[in-house]
């Protein structure tokens, strides 16, 4: 390849993608409505933040893929498409302002202009954008040139700073609950009402480059020490491990207020779900797209055993809880028996079609009189625990826990069951499975009921938490979060269930700006993540072999 | 003789004949009450089936759509409801402008036509980027990988054209000439419903000719059957995938457009639920199957119009309309029940179902 | 294994030790320069957005109105999307009684989203008064505790849903009706109130029907209303999808000339975009703002001058009066303890409760012990064809009782 090619393919084409990019976070409104909230207090709005980050990304990108090994050339490359990533918005700002189009494309404001061009108008404003793009050109092309270590360092301080500023709403609170003097201290040393201070700024990043500066030197010596120890230190070692990391499970709500500990049990609800689901789809390979049924069966459940609303049956959470769970695997093998049959994509459309079914059944004014319909069950009391009113979210949060505990338990002895392998066997091939002799009908129900069972334990304390039941809580989008919270995490992988959930449910929930876009990041995070690593963010060691094995003919066809 | 029978038939056979059998008796029964009960006059009953169909073949054009894609990706494309979408939400603004610049009282026929463009060149343009995008690197990953993916470019779409458009009301204007009714056969038929109908088959009948009749169909038909024997034979596998997608494309902004011509209201939530139902008519049919693909689209329309009308009232449930997705839904699992791989489906063998 | 035992031991030691119940603070300490901040939790995304945009700029011009400030601390509003339907109402409820910062909540938009909501609040002792919920059921005294903090500042739909059902049998003079709903709180307990007194009145009423948010597709349920030949068709859903029972109606034989009305949930201009042509000579009951007073027309300038537009759905009064009912509320129990406000949301929640006669824009507010605030005046619109070309709700009643 030429250097003239080089400089179009890499340059410009990046540099148009990157346009494109940018181009999208404006007119979805992105730049605009997060401008309001600093990073830097008074310097940098978040919104601005989003795209120079996005402008030098797309710089190094180019830089980075430039196949000529030329350094120069890669600078070059760089900067091109930072330039041409700007012109995409000086473009944007000279043609918005000329023509009205906010009739259709209603983040096309004039604010929208003037935060893209700091408020000077005229060509200044267009100069200032193309120079700004320049700049973090520039800025990829020398990072470019540094060796890998200081490169790192760089990014991962600014990354630092952003997420400081990012996380302010956060963390401020948390400070104010704490109210402790230190902390007090620092929250006034680093952030302002919004944003970040200057020396907030520079104490962070230096901060940081002292911390990897230090773990640079001593990482190999740590590390070594470890791999030193005797066999049997290893395993107290891990163990006392396991006994920290369950005394901080135990004590994090404490510190973390109402807020985070909401977050968690979110999260922890989910992480119920994905582990049900991770039984029918990860192990036994079984895709099911109604799983919100069960879900909904365990949170009804308990709704109308406990709640005075619609029949006063006076059950309490913990009697009603069993009988939840044992509805949850009744209806699992139930609705498990017509669908024994069917394989694929016909078995995802059949279970998605139950799991509506139930929803609408629960809303139909026609079973009203039972389930309340679209008004759903209200005043169900919280779990008592020995007199012990479980009300706020950190109290949820140890039910949950307990719950999580039981359940992961459970996963574990089953993976390594013969239940297990059977699972896993059907997965690969149910034709071979039931040519070794595993009951097919028998391995396939015991699938459905023990998923189904997690998920109507996870909707009873759903319902108790919550204190009320509605269908449309129920939809299909619970279904898929869960599937897609399994694969991101790294399908048939436990702690994978725990990462996916924690990433995809909770990370959403702290990042409380995005409220209006968090569908939006949420759609391309799944695709940029099944992109780049599509075994998942812990994926289980076997699982990679078993599951192109399970796509053989498939992975031949395309060689 | 016995033996024999016995040997085929499992428990699990029967109980699923069970199940399947209830709900048609409860079917039965319910019609059978409904009729003898003489709620509804003929013209009630024709107003249904013509209400019915004209939704219908718009869900056939969209389980195109899908159907196509599974036959050359095997792969559920999630994100079809949102190219369904995006094309009839950006011809709102075309037929806003044209509407108040008087252009669509002048020349209606002209006008639709530029809406039709506009809104299925820009569903094609979602289709092909979202294949290039997002399906083409992961041809050779595990299937439930590009599903994730599908599902992740679904909400892009949904919350980028709702970032980019606005998420309030929308609604296309009244066009005069699609007003008003016809009597077709001494029945009193609503002309945009007529309309809907004739250009969802003619639109159906020109893509399944061009799938069976040119040399590209039949490359996306080789594609469809056999990746690698394809790509032997010369043919562009890529290719042939991106003309599925564009194809598939158009006849979504099209069914989008007809949509919208006929309850108006455009927002950027459309496409999800007819991509559901699209996907389930396409599943009922026998995925993979362009003919299929038509008859279960029709056959689920119907059934929505009809089936609470003609089998809850006479079960005496009330507001039987609010149940209607559930009687679709149940009626796709008995048809999968008694033939699990849809109505036209081939049996597939277990590694390609 | 033995490890596994002691782990489960310690755990078990430990979390009886943590589960000590934290004393739950209903007392809000604020230092200076600490806003005072409320939580909004209106409708603003999806078809109904007019509803909650309208509530929320007359939340907004009642803050500047009473000033922006309260003894020296700034008034923050910021607030959660709830979507007009219970899950939503839940999701924001929930990220509002999580924040222990907040005040007091406005809202919701839709009674769907309150009726699941506000327990979540009051649960954390956040009082909550809403400007647009109608359902009876809410301030019911059967509601029970829950809805102890509970207060709203527009009318009871035992009201709305008897004076549409008047309307209809007494001057229009028709015998036979229809209803549809959609399974909403508001719909429902309006069609509710609709039928009893129209049966009351000596009316009957062919079929009560039910639909689901979202559908599109009207005509198979419209022909099977037909299909009982009624004369009036009152369907008091939201936007989306009264727009489309409207067009629909037209199309269906049988129903082309029927009667239509809907109510305050859909008054609004976005109702004549979804339903356009066909929304002429059709009803609406909703507040009677041509009775207001000066204050009213005062808050008309202001809303057009700062936001350009006149109000798009009939509850910025109600907003605006329930933010007023706050702050004066919070005025009065906020203790001062030099730069440190004290603020007890028990005491203040009987404060609000305790209203008599706050002169508000929409009358004088007198809440009773229920929680219902509003001197209700309702009027019934009609749209007429300069209406639809006009693109706004007409402003004159057609009819009122009084």
């Amino acid at each position: 390849m030429t250097k003239a090619q080089s400089l179009w393919n890499h340059g410009v084409k990046i540099g148009a993608i990157g346009g494109v990019s940018v181009l999208i976070i404006a007119l979805v409104g992105m730049i605009e409505s997060f401008g309001k909230r600093d990073i830097i207090s008074g310097i940098l709005p978040m919104g601005i933040a989003m795209a120079l980050i996005i402008c030098t990304l797309v710089a190094y990108i180019a830089a980075d893929k430039t196949p000529i090994s030329e350094k120069s050339i890669k600078f070059v490359n760089a900067v091109i498409s930072g330039f041409v990533t700007s012109g995409f918005l000086a473009l944007l700002v000279v043609i918005g302002r000329s023509f009205n189009m906010r009739d259709m494309l209603i983040a096309a404001s004039p604010a929208l202009y003037k935060a893209l061009t700091a408020g000077i108008a005229g060509a200044g404003g267009i100069f200032l954008i193309l120079a700004v793009g320049l700049i973090c050109g520039i800025f990829a092309g020398v990072l470019i040139l540094l060796d890998t270590f200081p490169r790192k360092l760089i990014i991962k301080a600014l990354a630092t700073i952003f997420i400081l500023g990012l996380l302010q709403e956060l963390i401020m609170p948390l400070i104010k609950s704490w109210n402790f003097g230190i902390t007090n201290y620092l929250g006034k040393l680093f952030y302002t009402q919004n944003g970040l201070t200057i020396i907030g700024v520079v104490l962070a990043a230096v901060i940081f480059c002292i911390i990897s500066l230090l773990w640079k030197a001593n990482q190999n010596a740590i590390k070594g020490t470890y791999t030193d120890l005797p066999k049997g230190t290893q395993k107290k070692v891990k163990t006392f491990g396991f006994l920290v990391l369950a005394v901080f499970l135990i004590v994090l709500p404490q510190f973390l207020g109402l807020f985070l500990s909401e977050v968690l049990t979110i999260v922890g609800l989910y992480v119920l779900l994905g582990l049900g689901l991770n039984i029918v789809v990860g192990y036994a390979g079984l895709l099911d797209l109604g799983y919100v049924a069960f879900f909904a069966i365990g949170s009804y459940v308990v709704a109308i055993l406990t709640s005075p609303e619609i029949f006063s049956f006076g059950f309490n959470f913990w009697q009603a809880l069993p009988i939840a769970v044992i509805m949850g695997i009744t209806a699992g093998m139930l609705l498990g028996i017509p669908v024994l049959k069917m394989r694929g994509d016909y078995l995802a459309i059949a279970t998605l079609g139950f799991g509506e079914i139930i929803r609408i059944l629960v809303l139909s004014d026609f079973l009203k009189p039972w389930l309340g319909g679209a008004q759903g069950i209200g005043a169900i009391p919280n779990p008592n625990f020995f007199g012990f009113q479980m009300v706020k979210p950190q109290h949820i949060y140890f039910l949950i826990l307990a719950g999580c505990m039981l359940v992961v338990f459970i996963s574990i002895r089953l993976k390594n069951s013969r239940l297990g392998r059977a699972w896993m066997a059907m997965r690969e091939d149910e034709d071979v499975a039931q040519a070794m002799g595993i009951n097919l009908v028998a391995t396939k129900l015991l699938a459905f009921a023990t998923g189904a069972g997690f998920s109507a334990l996870s909707g009873a304390i759903f319902a108790s938490k919550i204190g009320s039941v509605y269908p449309h809580s129920f939809n299909l989008f619970i279904s898929i979060n869960v599937v897609c919270l399994i694969i991101i995490g790294g399908i048939g992988s436990l702690p994978g269930v725990v990462v996916g959930a924690a990433v995809l449910m909770g990370l959403p929930e702290l990042l409380r700006e995005f409220a209006e876009y968090r569908m939006l990041v949420y759609g391309a995070a799944l695709v940029a993540m099944m992109l780049l690593r599509p075994e998942g963010l812990w994926p289980e060691a076997r699982h990679k072999i078993e599951l192109h094995g399970d796509d053989e003919t498939q992975t031949q066809t395309a060689e | 003789m016995f033996q024999k029978w016995k040997d085929r038939v499992t428990v699990t056979d029967i109980v699923m004949w069970m199940i399947g059998g209830t709900l048609l008796l409860l079917c039965l029964w319910g019609s059978v009450s409904t009729i003898r009960a003489g709620l509804y006059t003929r013209s009630h009953w024709i107003d249904f089936c013509i209400f019915g169909l004209a939704q219908g073949s718009i869900y056939a054009l969209i389980a195109t759509g899908y159907t196509m894609v599974y036959g050359v990706l095997k792969m559920i494309n999630f994100a079809h409801g949102e190219v369904f979408m995006s094309g009839p939400f950006t011809g709102y603004f075309v037929a806003m402008a044209l509407w108040r610049s008087d252009f669509l009282d002048t020349h209606p026929i002209l006008g639709i036509i530029v809406i039709f463009g506009v809104a299925m060149f820009v569903s094609t343009m979602i289709a092909y980027f979202l294949e290039k995008v997002a399906y083409r690197p992961l041809r050779n990953a595990p299937r439930l990988i590009p599903l994730i993916t599908a599902i992740g470019a679904s909400f892009f779409l949904q919350y980028f054209f709702r970032g980019l458009y606005g998420s309030g009301i929308n609604a296309y204007p009244d066009i005069e000439i699609l007003e008003g009714f016809w009597m077709i056969f001494g029945v009193r038929v609503l002309k945009i419903q007529v309309i809907v109908i004739i250009a969802s088959v003619l639109l159906m009948l020109v893509l399944y000719n061009f799938i069976m009749m040119t040399r590209v169909g039949k490359a996306i038909r080789a594609v469809s059957e056999d990746k690698e024997a394809a790509a032997l034979m010369g043919i562009n596998v890529d290719a042939m995938i991106s003309t599925t997608f564009v194809i598939g494309g158009m006849a979504a902004g099209a069914a989008g457009v007809l949509y919208a011509l006929m309850f108006k209201q455009v927002h950027f939530f459309m496409g999800f639920i007819p991509g559901i139902k699209a996907f389930t008519a396409a599943v009922l049919g026998g995925i993979g199957n362009i003919p299929g693909a038509m008859i279960g689209g029709v056959f689920l329309g119907l059934i929505e119009s009809v089936a609470p009308a003609l089998f809850l009232d006479g079960l005496g449930i009330i507001a039987p309309y609010q149940l209607k997705d559930a009687i679709a839904f149940s009626m796709l699992v008995m048809v999968l029940i008694f033939r699990p791989t849809g109505i036209l489906g081939e049996r597939l063998s277990a590694k390609k179902a | 294994m033995k490890n596994l035992i002691r782990l489960f031991i310690a755990i078990c030691f430990l979390l009886s030790i943590m589960a000590v119940p934290a004393v739950a603070g209903n007392v809000v300490k604020l230092e200076k320069g600490e806003p005072v901040h409320l939580a909004y939790w209106f409708v603003t995304s999806g078809p109904n957005t007019s509803l909650g945009m309208d509530s929320l700029r007359g939340a907004e011009i009642a803050i500047e109105d009473f000033g922006g400030k309260l003894k020296g601390h700034p008034i923050k509003l910021d607030g959660q999307d709830s979507m007009c339907g219970p899950e939503g109402g839940q999701a924001a409820a929930s990220k509002i009684a999580s924040d222990p910062t907040v005040i007091a909540a406005i809202g919701s938009s839709c009674s769907s989203a309150a009726k699941a909501g506000v327990p979540i609040l009051w649960k954390m002792g956040i009082p909550n008064v809403s400007p647009s919920n109608t359902a009876p059921l809410l301030t019911d005294p059967a509601a029970g505790p829950d809805f102890d903090g509970y207060l709203r500042t527009c009318h009871n739909d035992n009201i709305q849903g008897a004076i549409a059902a008047e309307f209809a049998y007494s001057q229009l003079g028709v015998k036979k009706a229809a209803t549809i709903h959609d399974g909403s709180v508001y719909a429902e307990s309006l069609q509710r109130v609709f039928s009893d007194t129209f049966r009351k009145l000596g009316g009957t009423i062919t079929s009560q029907e039910a639909i689901s948010p979202g559908d599109t597709d009207m005509r198979p349920v419209l022909t099977k209303i037909a299909s009982g030949s009624p004369e009036f068709l009152y369907y008091p859903m939201f936007i989306a999808e009264s727009g489309h029972v409207t067009r629909q109606c037209k199309e269906v034989s049988g129903l082309e000339n029927i009667a239509l009305m809907s109510a305050d949930g859909s008054f609004s201009p976005d109702f004549l975009k979804a339903a356009g042509k066909a929304a002429k000579g059709m009803y609406h009951s909703s507040p009677d703002f041509s009775a207001l007073g000066d204050s009213y027309t005062k808050f008309l300038a202001k809303h057009k001058a700062k936001y350009g537009m006149d109000p798009e759905a009939p509850f910025h009064a109600h907003t605006y009066d329930a933010v007023i009912l706050i702050l004066n509320a919070i005025d009065k129990v906020a203790v001062v303890d030099g730069d440190t406000l004290t603020i007890d949301r028990m005491a203040l929640n009987k404060a609000m409760h305790e209203t008599k006669g706050q002169k508000g824009l929409t009358g004088d507010l007198t809440c009773n012990a229920n929680g219902d605030c509003a001197n209700p005046k309702i009027a019934i619109y009609k749209t007429s064809m300069a209406d639809i070309k006009a693109g706004k709700m007409s402003p004159k009643p057609f009819w009122k009782k009084y």
